[in-house]
Protein backbone atom coordinates (compact mmCIF):
# COMPACT_ATOMS: atom_id res chain seq x y z
CA UNK A 1 0.00 0.00 0.00
CA UNK A 2 1.51 3.45 -0.86
CA UNK A 3 0.05 5.19 1.81
CA UNK A 4 0.83 3.67 5.67
CA UNK A 5 -0.35 6.68 8.26
CA UNK A 6 -0.17 4.60 10.88
CA UNK A 7 3.48 5.38 11.65
CA UNK A 8 3.16 9.12 11.82
CA UNK A 9 -0.36 9.09 13.34
CA UNK A 10 1.41 9.47 16.96
CA UNK A 11 3.20 12.31 15.28
CA UNK A 12 0.38 14.90 13.95
CA UNK A 13 0.02 16.23 16.99
CA UNK A 14 3.58 17.30 17.06
CA UNK A 15 3.30 18.66 13.38
CA UNK A 16 0.25 20.46 13.98
CA UNK A 17 2.24 22.50 17.30
CA UNK A 18 4.31 23.87 14.37
CA UNK A 19 1.16 25.96 13.41
CA UNK A 20 2.01 28.42 16.60
CA UNK A 21 5.92 29.09 15.43
CA UNK A 22 3.87 29.54 11.84
CA UNK A 23 1.68 32.17 12.85
CA UNK A 24 4.16 33.82 15.15
CA UNK A 25 6.64 34.33 12.63
CA UNK A 26 3.47 35.39 9.84
CA UNK A 27 1.53 37.67 12.08
CA UNK A 28 4.84 39.36 13.87
CA UNK A 29 6.73 39.71 10.24
CA UNK A 30 3.33 41.16 8.80
CA UNK A 31 3.10 44.34 11.01
CA UNK A 32 6.64 44.42 10.69
CA UNK A 33 5.98 44.50 6.93
CA UNK A 34 2.93 46.79 7.03
CA UNK A 35 4.24 49.46 9.53
CA UNK A 36 7.49 49.39 7.54
CA UNK A 37 5.70 49.12 4.11
CA UNK A 38 3.50 52.63 5.04
CA UNK A 39 6.65 54.23 6.07
CA UNK A 40 8.55 53.22 3.25
CA UNK A 41 5.38 54.45 0.82
CA UNK A 42 5.39 57.79 2.30
CA UNK A 43 8.80 58.28 1.78
CA UNK A 44 8.60 57.07 -1.51
CA UNK A 45 5.46 59.49 -2.33
CA UNK A 46 7.24 62.05 -0.31
CA UNK A 47 9.38 65.52 -1.81
CA UNK A 48 12.32 64.68 0.35
CA UNK A 49 14.97 63.55 -1.56
CA UNK A 50 16.96 61.40 0.56
CA UNK A 51 14.02 59.54 1.97
CA UNK A 52 13.30 58.35 -1.66
CA UNK A 53 16.32 57.38 -2.63
CA UNK A 54 16.78 55.51 0.79
CA UNK A 55 13.34 54.03 -0.44
CA UNK A 56 13.54 53.05 -3.70
CA UNK A 57 17.28 51.53 -2.85
CA UNK A 58 15.71 49.61 0.00
CA UNK A 59 13.30 48.09 -2.01
CA UNK A 60 15.36 47.09 -4.74
CA UNK A 61 17.81 45.16 -2.55
CA UNK A 62 15.13 43.27 -0.49
CA UNK A 63 13.29 42.57 -4.06
CA UNK A 64 16.36 41.74 -5.64
CA UNK A 65 18.13 38.77 -3.97
CA UNK A 66 16.58 35.99 -2.28
CA UNK A 67 14.38 35.84 0.46
CA UNK A 68 16.45 32.60 1.63
CA UNK A 69 19.98 34.14 1.14
CA UNK A 70 18.58 37.84 3.46
CA UNK A 71 17.81 34.82 5.82
CA UNK A 72 20.64 33.50 6.24
CA UNK A 73 22.48 36.56 6.25
CA UNK A 74 20.42 38.06 9.43
CA UNK A 75 20.98 34.01 11.12
CA UNK A 76 24.41 33.94 10.31
CA UNK A 77 26.47 36.47 8.91
CA UNK A 78 24.91 39.21 11.58
CA UNK A 79 26.34 37.28 14.69
CA UNK A 80 29.62 37.25 12.64
CA UNK A 81 29.81 40.87 12.55
CA UNK A 82 27.95 41.80 15.46
CA UNK A 83 28.97 38.83 18.25
CA UNK A 84 26.06 38.54 19.30
CA UNK A 85 23.58 35.56 18.67
CA UNK A 86 20.63 35.89 17.40
CA UNK A 87 17.86 33.02 17.95
CA UNK A 88 15.65 31.26 14.60
CA UNK A 89 12.72 32.98 15.77
CA UNK A 90 13.48 36.56 15.79
CA UNK A 91 15.73 36.38 12.66
CA UNK A 92 13.11 34.29 10.91
CA UNK A 93 11.07 37.38 12.04
CA UNK A 94 13.31 40.74 11.22
CA UNK A 95 13.95 38.51 7.62
CA UNK A 96 10.18 38.26 7.12
CA UNK A 97 9.47 41.56 8.10
CA UNK A 98 12.04 43.30 6.14
CA UNK A 99 11.72 41.56 3.01
CA UNK A 100 7.80 42.18 2.96
CA UNK A 101 8.11 45.91 3.75
CA UNK A 102 9.87 46.00 0.49
CA UNK A 103 6.86 44.36 -1.53
CA UNK A 104 4.08 45.93 0.73
CA UNK A 105 5.70 49.66 0.36
CA UNK A 106 5.07 49.17 -3.72
CA UNK A 107 1.71 48.23 -3.11
CA UNK A 108 1.08 50.64 -1.14
CA UNK A 109 2.39 53.50 -3.28
CA UNK A 110 0.33 52.21 -6.15
CA UNK A 111 -3.00 52.58 -3.96
CA UNK A 112 -1.88 56.29 -2.80
CA UNK A 113 -1.00 57.07 -6.16
CA UNK A 114 -4.82 55.54 -7.05
CA UNK A 115 -6.46 57.77 -4.90
CA UNK A 116 -8.59 60.89 -6.50
CA UNK A 117 -6.03 64.06 -6.14
CA UNK A 118 -9.09 65.90 -5.64
CA UNK A 119 -9.17 63.85 -2.22
CA UNK A 120 -5.68 65.84 -1.50
CA UNK A 121 -7.12 69.37 -2.35
CA UNK A 122 -10.46 69.08 -0.58
CA UNK A 123 -8.43 67.92 2.74
CA UNK A 124 -5.74 71.06 1.85
CA UNK A 125 -8.66 73.34 1.73
CA UNK A 126 -10.10 72.00 5.13
CA UNK A 127 -6.77 72.86 6.50
CA UNK A 128 -6.31 68.94 7.01
CA UNK A 129 -2.84 68.47 8.56
CA UNK A 130 -0.63 65.72 6.29
CA UNK A 131 -0.17 63.43 8.97
CA UNK A 132 -4.15 63.57 9.74
CA UNK A 133 -5.28 63.62 5.98
CA UNK A 134 -2.83 60.44 5.21
CA UNK A 135 -4.04 58.79 8.05
CA UNK A 136 -7.36 59.47 7.71
CA UNK A 137 -8.32 60.15 4.68
CA UNK A 138 -5.88 59.15 1.98
CA UNK A 139 -4.97 55.76 3.75
CA UNK A 140 -8.23 54.19 4.11
CA UNK A 141 -9.09 54.85 0.52
CA UNK A 142 -5.85 53.55 -0.74
CA UNK A 143 -6.55 50.22 1.39
CA UNK A 144 -9.47 49.40 -0.12
CA UNK A 145 -8.21 49.31 -3.51
CA UNK A 146 -5.38 47.05 -2.25
CA UNK A 147 -6.92 45.02 0.24
CA UNK A 148 -6.93 42.65 -2.85
CA UNK A 149 -3.24 42.79 -3.34
CA UNK A 150 -2.21 42.81 0.18
CA UNK A 151 -3.57 39.35 0.85
CA UNK A 152 -2.35 38.07 -1.85
CA UNK A 153 0.95 38.97 -0.02
CA UNK A 154 0.35 37.72 3.24
CA UNK A 155 -0.99 34.65 1.58
CA UNK A 156 2.40 34.34 -0.02
CA UNK A 157 4.41 34.85 3.54
CA UNK A 158 2.36 32.27 4.95
CA UNK A 159 3.60 30.06 2.89
CA UNK A 160 7.11 31.32 1.70
CA UNK A 161 7.78 31.55 5.75
CA UNK A 162 8.14 27.14 5.33
CA UNK A 163 12.02 28.72 4.09
CA UNK A 164 12.73 29.13 8.16
CA UNK A 165 13.71 25.15 7.97
CA UNK A 166 16.67 26.31 6.75
CA UNK A 167 18.05 27.86 10.56
CA UNK A 168 16.07 24.81 12.00
CA UNK A 169 12.88 26.86 13.18
CA UNK A 170 10.22 24.13 14.36
CA UNK A 171 7.81 25.44 12.09
CA UNK A 172 5.32 23.29 10.54
CA UNK A 173 7.76 22.18 7.51
CA UNK A 174 10.63 21.54 9.76
CA UNK A 175 7.87 19.28 11.72
CA UNK A 176 6.85 17.22 9.29
CA UNK A 177 10.79 16.77 7.90
CA UNK A 178 11.53 15.66 11.13
CA UNK A 179 8.79 13.05 11.47
CA UNK A 180 10.04 11.92 7.63
CA UNK A 181 13.68 11.69 9.06
CA UNK A 182 12.39 9.51 12.06
CA UNK A 183 9.95 7.30 10.17
CA UNK A 184 11.49 6.89 7.31
CA UNK A 185 7.91 7.82 5.46
CA UNK A 186 8.15 11.10 4.42
CA UNK A 187 5.07 11.17 2.03
CA UNK A 188 2.34 11.17 4.85
CA UNK A 189 4.11 13.74 7.22
CA UNK A 190 4.75 15.91 3.73
CA UNK A 191 1.33 15.57 2.87
CA UNK A 192 -0.10 16.71 6.54
CA UNK A 193 1.74 19.71 6.07
CA UNK A 194 0.88 20.34 2.67
CA UNK A 195 -2.89 20.45 4.01
CA UNK A 196 -2.32 22.39 7.09
CA UNK A 197 -1.15 25.17 5.11
CA UNK A 198 -3.85 24.73 2.81
CA UNK A 199 -6.07 25.14 5.40
CA UNK A 200 -4.30 28.03 7.12
CA UNK A 201 -4.53 30.03 3.19
CA UNK A 202 -8.10 28.94 3.13
CA UNK A 203 -8.73 30.89 6.27
CA UNK A 204 -6.88 34.11 5.38
CA UNK A 205 -8.56 34.18 1.88
CA UNK A 206 -12.08 33.85 3.86
CA UNK A 207 -11.10 36.49 6.04
CA UNK A 208 -9.59 38.99 3.15
CA UNK A 209 -13.27 38.55 1.68
CA UNK A 210 -14.84 39.16 4.86
CA UNK A 211 -12.52 42.80 5.07
CA UNK A 212 -13.27 43.66 1.64
CA UNK A 213 -17.15 43.05 1.85
CA UNK A 214 -16.98 45.38 4.85
CA UNK A 215 -14.72 48.04 4.06
CA UNK A 216 -17.01 47.99 0.60
CA UNK A 217 -20.09 49.39 2.31
CA UNK A 218 -19.44 52.82 1.07
CA UNK A 219 -20.02 51.79 -2.16
CA UNK B 1 -11.12 92.27 3.31
CA UNK B 2 -8.56 90.24 0.52
CA UNK B 3 -6.77 91.94 -1.12
CA UNK B 4 -4.85 90.88 -4.41
CA UNK B 5 -1.69 92.64 -5.63
CA UNK B 6 -0.18 91.85 -8.96
CA UNK B 7 -1.08 88.28 -8.55
CA UNK B 8 0.63 86.09 -11.25
CA UNK B 9 1.04 82.48 -11.81
CA UNK B 10 3.39 80.70 -14.16
CA UNK B 11 2.61 76.50 -15.42
CA UNK B 12 6.17 75.96 -16.94
CA UNK B 13 6.31 78.60 -19.70
CA UNK B 14 2.53 79.17 -19.56
CA UNK B 15 2.10 82.24 -18.15
CA UNK B 16 -1.27 81.89 -16.48
CA UNK B 17 -2.06 84.55 -14.85
CA UNK B 18 -0.69 88.30 -15.77
CA UNK B 19 -0.53 90.32 -12.87
CA UNK B 20 -4.56 90.44 -11.26
CA UNK B 21 -5.12 93.11 -8.19
CA UNK B 22 -8.38 93.82 -6.94
CA UNK B 23 -9.87 93.67 -3.48
CA UNK B 24 -12.92 92.28 -1.65
CA UNK B 25 -14.94 93.67 0.83
CA UNK B 26 -16.70 91.71 3.60
CA UNK B 27 -20.16 90.21 2.50
CA UNK B 28 -19.27 90.85 -0.92
CA UNK B 29 -20.69 88.32 -3.73
CA UNK B 30 -18.26 88.33 -6.40
CA UNK B 31 -18.72 86.38 -9.37
CA UNK B 32 -15.50 85.26 -11.55
CA UNK B 33 -16.49 84.81 -15.34
CA UNK B 34 -14.70 84.47 -18.63
CA UNK B 35 -13.77 82.10 -21.44
CA UNK B 36 -12.37 78.54 -20.51
CA UNK B 37 -8.55 78.80 -19.89
CA UNK B 38 -8.82 82.42 -18.88
CA UNK B 39 -7.09 81.92 -15.32
CA UNK B 40 -10.43 81.74 -13.27
CA UNK B 41 -10.34 78.66 -11.26
CA UNK B 42 -6.39 79.20 -11.08
CA UNK B 43 -6.82 83.09 -9.75
CA UNK B 44 -9.35 81.39 -6.99
CA UNK B 45 -6.84 78.51 -6.20
CA UNK B 46 -3.97 80.79 -5.32
CA UNK B 47 -6.30 82.50 -3.29
CA UNK B 48 -6.24 79.53 -0.60
CA UNK B 49 -2.91 78.68 -2.08
CA UNK B 50 -4.08 75.44 -3.95
CA UNK B 51 -1.49 76.60 -6.25
CA UNK B 52 1.12 78.66 -5.22
CA UNK B 53 1.42 82.08 -7.04
CA UNK B 54 4.78 82.70 -9.00
CA UNK B 55 4.78 86.00 -7.47
CA UNK B 56 2.10 88.91 -5.97
CA UNK B 57 0.58 88.98 -2.66
CA UNK B 58 -2.42 87.76 -1.14
CA UNK B 59 -3.68 89.74 2.38
CA UNK B 60 -6.71 88.49 4.09
CA UNK B 61 -7.97 90.92 7.18
CA UNK B 62 -4.68 92.15 6.93
CA UNK B 63 -2.63 89.23 7.32
CA UNK B 64 -0.53 88.05 4.02
CA UNK B 65 -0.77 84.81 3.11
CA UNK B 66 2.20 82.70 2.96
CA UNK B 67 3.28 79.21 3.03
CA UNK B 68 3.37 79.10 6.99
CA UNK B 69 0.24 80.37 7.87
CA UNK B 70 -1.77 78.66 4.97
CA UNK B 71 -3.19 76.04 7.26
CA UNK B 72 -4.90 78.03 9.66
CA UNK B 73 -5.73 80.51 7.20
CA UNK B 74 -7.68 77.70 5.14
CA UNK B 75 -9.74 76.63 8.03
CA UNK B 76 -11.28 80.40 7.27
CA UNK B 77 -11.76 79.74 3.84
CA UNK B 78 -14.81 77.70 2.53
CA UNK B 79 -14.05 75.80 -0.77
CA UNK B 80 -16.34 74.30 -3.25
CA UNK B 81 -15.25 71.81 -5.90
CA UNK B 82 -16.52 71.30 -9.60
CA UNK B 83 -16.32 67.72 -8.73
CA UNK B 84 -17.44 67.84 -5.02
CA UNK B 85 -15.28 65.70 -3.65
CA UNK B 86 -16.77 64.04 -0.63
CA UNK B 87 -14.63 61.44 1.14
CA UNK B 88 -16.54 58.56 -0.21
CA UNK B 89 -15.46 56.12 2.97
CA UNK B 90 -17.40 58.52 5.45
CA UNK B 91 -20.89 59.33 5.66
CA UNK B 92 -22.68 62.65 4.89
CA UNK B 93 -22.68 63.52 8.70
CA UNK B 94 -18.81 62.53 9.15
CA UNK B 95 -17.94 64.62 6.27
CA UNK B 96 -19.12 67.63 8.08
CA UNK B 97 -17.89 66.85 11.50
CA UNK B 98 -14.26 65.51 10.69
CA UNK B 99 -12.47 68.84 10.22
CA UNK B 100 -14.49 70.60 12.87
CA UNK B 101 -13.07 67.90 15.05
CA UNK B 102 -9.99 67.15 13.81
CA UNK B 103 -8.30 70.59 12.91
CA UNK B 104 -10.47 72.97 14.91
CA UNK B 105 -10.75 70.62 17.50
CA UNK B 106 -14.46 71.09 18.69
CA UNK B 107 -16.31 68.50 20.49
CA UNK B 108 -17.50 65.71 18.82
CA UNK B 109 -21.11 66.67 20.10
CA UNK B 110 -21.28 70.28 19.14
CA UNK B 111 -19.49 69.56 15.42
CA UNK B 112 -22.68 66.80 15.05
CA UNK B 113 -25.41 69.02 16.40
CA UNK B 114 -23.79 72.18 14.09
CA UNK B 115 -23.71 69.52 10.80
CA UNK B 116 -27.43 68.60 11.47
CA UNK B 117 -28.40 71.65 11.81
CA UNK B 118 -26.38 72.75 8.45
CA UNK B 119 -27.91 69.26 6.67
CA UNK B 120 -31.32 70.75 7.68
CA UNK B 121 -30.71 73.73 5.54
CA UNK B 122 -29.53 72.38 2.50
CA UNK B 123 -32.01 69.58 2.86
CA UNK B 124 -30.65 66.95 3.44
CA UNK B 125 -31.05 66.04 7.09
CA UNK B 126 -32.55 62.62 5.94
CA UNK B 127 -29.21 61.97 4.04
CA UNK B 128 -27.37 62.28 7.25
CA UNK B 129 -25.72 58.20 7.25
CA UNK B 130 -25.82 57.61 3.92
CA UNK B 131 -22.69 57.54 2.24
CA UNK B 132 -21.67 59.97 -0.57
CA UNK B 133 -21.80 57.40 -3.64
CA UNK B 134 -25.55 57.19 -2.60
CA UNK B 135 -26.21 60.78 -3.40
CA UNK B 136 -27.01 62.62 -6.60
CA UNK B 137 -24.88 65.09 -7.56
CA UNK B 138 -26.61 67.70 -6.70
CA UNK B 139 -26.77 66.18 -3.05
CA UNK B 140 -23.34 66.21 -3.20
CA UNK B 141 -22.67 69.29 -3.91
CA UNK B 142 -25.02 70.55 -1.21
CA UNK B 143 -23.28 68.38 0.80
CA UNK B 144 -19.83 69.69 0.05
CA UNK B 145 -21.33 73.03 0.56
CA UNK B 146 -22.28 72.02 3.84
CA UNK B 147 -19.09 70.86 5.03
CA UNK B 148 -16.77 73.97 3.84
CA UNK B 149 -19.67 75.66 6.22
CA UNK B 150 -19.39 73.32 9.17
CA UNK B 151 -15.89 74.88 9.29
CA UNK B 152 -17.59 78.24 10.53
CA UNK B 153 -15.37 80.23 7.93
CA UNK B 154 -15.98 84.05 6.84
CA UNK B 155 -15.38 83.36 3.08
CA UNK B 156 -16.40 80.87 0.94
CA UNK B 157 -14.63 80.23 -2.36
CA UNK B 158 -16.55 78.41 -5.38
CA UNK B 159 -15.05 76.92 -8.26
CA UNK B 160 -17.50 76.45 -10.72
CA UNK B 161 -19.95 74.39 -8.63
CA UNK B 162 -22.53 73.45 -10.97
CA UNK B 163 -20.26 72.48 -14.12
CA UNK B 164 -20.35 69.04 -13.54
CA UNK B 165 -23.95 68.69 -12.73
CA UNK B 166 -26.94 67.44 -14.57
CA UNK B 167 -28.71 70.49 -15.79
CA UNK B 168 -32.12 69.57 -13.51
CA UNK B 169 -29.45 69.48 -10.55
CA UNK B 170 -28.54 73.19 -11.19
CA UNK B 171 -31.12 74.58 -9.92
CA UNK B 172 -30.84 73.20 -6.31
CA UNK B 173 -27.41 73.99 -5.47
CA UNK B 174 -27.92 77.26 -6.99
CA UNK B 175 -30.83 78.10 -4.46
CA UNK B 176 -28.76 77.00 -1.45
CA UNK B 177 -25.94 79.41 -2.36
CA UNK B 178 -28.47 82.28 -3.06
CA UNK B 179 -29.50 81.64 0.42
CA UNK B 180 -25.82 81.48 1.14
CA UNK B 181 -25.17 84.94 0.07
CA UNK B 182 -28.71 86.65 1.38
CA UNK B 183 -27.29 85.53 4.86
CA UNK B 184 -24.17 87.93 4.07
CA UNK B 185 -21.23 85.30 3.16
CA UNK B 186 -18.70 86.55 1.63
CA UNK B 187 -18.33 84.31 -1.52
CA UNK B 188 -15.90 84.44 -4.67
CA UNK B 189 -17.73 82.12 -7.42
CA UNK B 190 -16.10 81.42 -10.32
CA UNK B 191 -19.44 80.19 -12.73
CA UNK B 192 -20.48 79.35 -16.15
CA UNK B 193 -24.04 80.84 -14.86
CA UNK B 194 -24.96 84.14 -16.29
CA UNK B 195 -28.01 84.45 -14.95
CA UNK B 196 -27.20 83.37 -11.33
CA UNK B 197 -23.72 85.76 -11.53
CA UNK B 198 -26.22 88.84 -12.73
CA UNK B 199 -29.04 88.20 -10.25
CA UNK B 200 -26.60 87.19 -6.92
CA UNK B 201 -23.54 88.42 -7.28
CA UNK B 202 -22.52 92.58 -6.16
CA UNK B 203 -19.69 92.51 -8.35
CA UNK B 204 -18.42 90.77 -11.69
CA UNK B 205 -14.59 89.62 -12.40
CA UNK B 206 -14.21 89.38 -15.95
CA UNK B 207 -10.92 87.30 -16.78
CA UNK B 208 -9.47 86.50 -20.58
CA UNK B 209 -6.01 85.63 -21.13
CA UNK B 210 -5.00 85.83 -17.32
CA UNK B 211 -5.94 89.31 -17.09
CA UNK B 212 -8.57 91.45 -15.14
CA UNK B 213 -10.27 93.03 -18.61
CA UNK B 214 -13.02 94.05 -16.55
CA UNK B 215 -14.48 94.89 -12.81
CA UNK B 216 -18.05 96.18 -13.01
CA UNK B 217 -21.37 95.61 -11.14
CA UNK B 218 -23.57 93.28 -12.96
CA UNK B 219 -25.99 95.89 -14.24
CA UNK B 220 -22.83 97.44 -16.21
CA UNK B 221 -21.30 94.57 -17.08
CA UNK B 222 -24.58 92.77 -18.73
CA UNK B 223 -25.81 95.73 -20.49
CA UNK B 224 -23.40 97.65 -21.65
CA UNK B 225 -19.88 96.10 -21.45
CA UNK B 226 -16.45 97.91 -21.93
CA UNK B 227 -14.33 95.87 -23.30
CA UNK B 228 -14.50 94.44 -26.91
CA UNK B 229 -13.76 90.69 -25.44
CA UNK B 230 -16.58 90.74 -22.82
CA UNK B 231 -19.20 92.11 -25.87
CA UNK B 232 -18.42 89.12 -27.54
CA UNK B 233 -18.12 86.86 -24.34
CA UNK B 234 -21.38 87.72 -23.51
CA UNK B 235 -22.86 87.36 -27.05
CA UNK B 236 -22.05 84.22 -27.29
CA UNK B 237 -23.15 83.23 -24.07
CA UNK B 238 -26.59 85.17 -23.23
Amino acid sequence: MMFDFSKVVPSIPYILEGIGVTLQIVVFATIIGLILGIILALCKIGTIKPLRWFADFYTSIFRGTPLVLQLMIIYYAVPQITGIKIDPMPAAIAAFGLNSGAYISEIIRAGINAVDKGQLEASKALGIPYTKMMKDIILPQAMKNILPSLMNEFITLNKESAIVTVIGALDIMRRAYVVGGATFRYLEPLLIAGLIYYVMTLVLTFFGKLMEKRMGRSD
Amino acid sequence: MIKVENLKKNFGKNEVLKGISTEIKEKEVIAVIGPSGSGKSTFLRCINRLEVPTSGNVTIDGTLITEKNIMKVRENLGMVFQHFYLFPHKTVLENLTYAPINVKGISKAQATKTAEDLLKKVDLFEKRNEYPNRLSGGQKQRVAIARALAMNPTVMLFDEPTSALDPEMVKEVLEVMKSLAETGMTMIIVTHEMGFAREVADRILFLEGGKLLEEATPEEFFTAPKSERAKEFLEKVL
